[in-house]
């Protein structure tokens, strides 16, 4: 029986939940509208008023414009309950702008997002209080199903309730009851909505423009490339020391060793002989040396196996052992093949010297036009990665290519770090590049 | 000795082959391409194929997917496989089908024609010849490992030169001990490793590498 109970419990707690939950959200909203975008409209409205008086509107209104932005942010952050985010719009505020000055006053009018949040206010207030209904309306309809309008009749002689206002009757007082189911049902169906109107109303005002969404991209597309151009411009120069003081200076010396030998060839072979040994040597340094300069440059197991090989491959020259775990129905761009190859081999040399960790995982798939990439291990947690330059390296990696990164490291672990990239597959990879395995 | 040579680069190829001529061997075919490498093979049945394992048409790895088509086509036929990188990945698919006759090595290697040439006829004879590189890869990597970590420094060493596909008289020389000792050494591994004792070569190293591989 206990079981049936149960059971029956939760599926009334699945009907009544979703409207208890926007009940209470209404509530905030409703006290957060209500209370600050008048205030703050009272306050736009006497800044603004005070402009022609002495310019004292010249501080007052930015300074009134940082307390708006900072409520209706908030009200963008409460808009995820609508399942309709909203983005900021604003842009960021420019050098040597600080409060009280000339200049942040004209950033402030100048911005299209600060007229809208003005203009928003007072409707956002209105949509806002309307919120109340969604906790009013539960409680309202519970007081009939409780038949507290019977007892109040009774004890009174002076009580209204839904339709019947005030009551004259016992019959009337009774159909309180009904009428409370009716009510509470509709209350609770009902809040989910209003949440969702306030916020959808709102996104009219508070959401990024097409033209502030564009300048907003702009703005993070700029930063990246530049991010880009300067890590690709470093990562040019340190293959070209590399190949300068490595394999380059390596095959200087070796000509000299052969010219040496051939000279001494005639007149003293023993020591020609030793001298081509030594140039036998000193090649397979520099051999050794070019090895590694490609691998850092494009894993050759990268382009011959993709990214599903090259990461199997990776996998098993590391301590300790990795599962991997990949499902890709085609080929990511080489691009991000390899930014997602170096991060994975970032994150795992990561865990076999720090995490000590006894097993590790990494799992590869496609989905929903983004790559997830997921790097685990089971060891001792606490990992921040702010300091790790490494992995700065490998967030600004993925940001060229709209990547993002999280990591999740409790104390104890486990550790995760989670990349997403959005990137389309191609059917079958055929590697442009020339040369031999 | 009938060998077949696939190499895209014209120098490397005319190297390879000059070398194989001037050991004796016999280069019946040089291909240049991974789409030719299957159809020689099965045209001449060599005693040996050596096989690039980058090569056009897609540049990728070729060169080894006709060296495992071939091996099930032809099961046992002796291949060395010759790379600019070596991969523990590319060892174990090798070395999958648990028989003999296998190599792998960094092109480098075949700059020290001696023992390129060694590697060629071990692998002719049904021997398995592993890039020093793979092995120490794997061996450094399995040194913590549970049963690994029994092994003295010197039994380690031993079953390195094991993975390189050496003799116990070539381990014998090239540790400076007796043969005898070579042979204590490889019972201790086995005994540690839990394996049963065996005469045959290529099994014994073979199996350790499977064990390596986990």
């Amino acid at each position: 029986m206990s079981a049936v109970d149960s059971s029956v419990r939760a599926v009334v707690w699945q009907l009544v939940r979703p409207g208890a939950v926007a009940a209470v959200q209404g509530l905030a909203v409703a006290l957060l509208s209500l209370t600050t975008n008048v205030a703050l409209f009272v306050l736009s409205v006497v800044s603004l008023a005070l402009i022609p008086a002495f310019g004292i509107g010249f501080a007052l209104f930015p300074a009134v414009t940082v307390l708006v932005r900072l409520s209706v942010g908030l009200q963008r952050r409460l808009s995820r309950w609508s399942r309709a985010p909203i983005a900021s719009p604003y842009q960021p505020v420019p050098a040597g702008a600080s409060l009280g000055t000339w200049k942040r006053f004209r950033w402030v009018v100048s911005d299209a997002a600060t007229w809208r949040d003005f203009a928003w206010l007072i409707p956002g207030a209105i949509t806002g209080g309307a919120c109340l209904l969604a906790f009013v309306l539960p409680f309202y309809g519970l007081e009939g199903v409780l038949l507290v309008p019977i007892l109040l009749y009774a004890i009174t002689d002076w009580y209204g309730y839904g339709v019947f206002w005030p009551m004259d009757n016992y019959l009337e007082a009774w159909l309180s009851m009904p009428q409370g189911w009716l009510i509470f049902g509709g209350g609770l169906a009902v809040p989910p909505w209003l949440v969702w109107l306030h916020f959808r109303f709102a996104g009219f005002f508070l959401a990024p423009t097409q033209a502030q969404e564009l300048a907003l991209r702009v703005r993070h597309l700029a930063a990246t490339r530049a991010d880009t151009i300067d890590s690709q411009a470093a990562e040019l120069r340190r293959i070209e020391r590399d190949l300068h003081d490595g394999a380059q200076a390596r095959l200087v010396a070796l000509r000299m060793s052969i010219g040496l030998a051939e000279e001494l060839l005639a007149d003293d072979p023993a020591r020609a002989a030793r001298l081509l040994s030594e140039a036998q040597e000193a090649s397979g340094r520099a051999l050794v040396e070019l090895r590694d300069l490609v691998r850092g440059i494009y894993p050759p197991v990268l382009a011959e196996r993709g990214l599903d090989g090259a990461v199997q491959a990776l996998a098993l020259t590391v301590t300790p052992p990795v599962d991997v775990d990949v499902d890709l129905p085609g080929s990511p761009p080489a691009a991000v093949e390899s930014a997602a190859y170096f991060a994975v081999a970032e994150l795992l040399t990561n865990v076999a010297k720090h995490s000590g960790a006894g097993r590790a995982w990494v799992s590869l798939v496609h989905r929903d036009a983004v790559l997830r990439v997921v790097v685990g291990d089971d060891g001792r947690g606490g990992a921040s990665f702010d300091v790790d330059s490494g992995l700065a390296g490998v967030r600004r990696r993925l940001a060229a290519f709209d990547g993002t990164m999280t990591v999740t490291s409790p104390p104890g672990g486990p550790t995760v770090v989670t990349m997403e990239l959005p990137c389309a597959l191609s059917s079958r990879r055929i590697s442009p590049s020339s040369g031999t395995g | 000795m009938r060998v077949v040579i696939a190499e895209d680069l014209a120098l490397l190829r005319d190297g390879l082959t000059r070398i194989l001529d001037a050991y004796g061997f016999q280069v019946v075919e040089a291909v240049a391409d991974g789409p030719s490498v299957l159809p020689a093979l099965t045209r001449h049945r060599p005693d040996v194929a050596v096989l690039d394992v980058r090569l056009p048409p897609t540049f990728t790895d070729e060169g080894l997917q006709a060296a495992l088509a071939a091996r099930v086509e032809m099961p046992g036929l002796p291949i060395l496989v010759l790379s600019q990188h070596v991969e523990q990945l590319y060892a174990r698919e090798l070395l999958a089908d648990r028989r003999g006759g296998v190599g792998y090595l960094l092109k480098d290697r075949v700059s020290n024609v001696g023992q390129f040439i060694d590697a060629v006829r071990r692998v002719a004879d049904g021997g398995m010849v592993m890039d020093p590189e793979v092995v120490s890869q794997l061996l450094a990597r399995n040194a913590g490992a549970d049963r690994l970590g029994e092994l003295t420094a010197r039994e380690r060493e031993v079953l390195g030169q094991m993975a390189e596909g050496r003799s116990n008289a070539a381990i014998a020389g090239r540790l400076f001990v007796t043969e005898k000792a070579v042979s204590k050494h490889i019972n201790n591994i086995f005994s540690k490793l839990g394996m049963p004792p065996s005469d045959d070569d290529n099994r014994r190293v073979l199996a350790v590498l499977a064990y390596l591989n986990g």
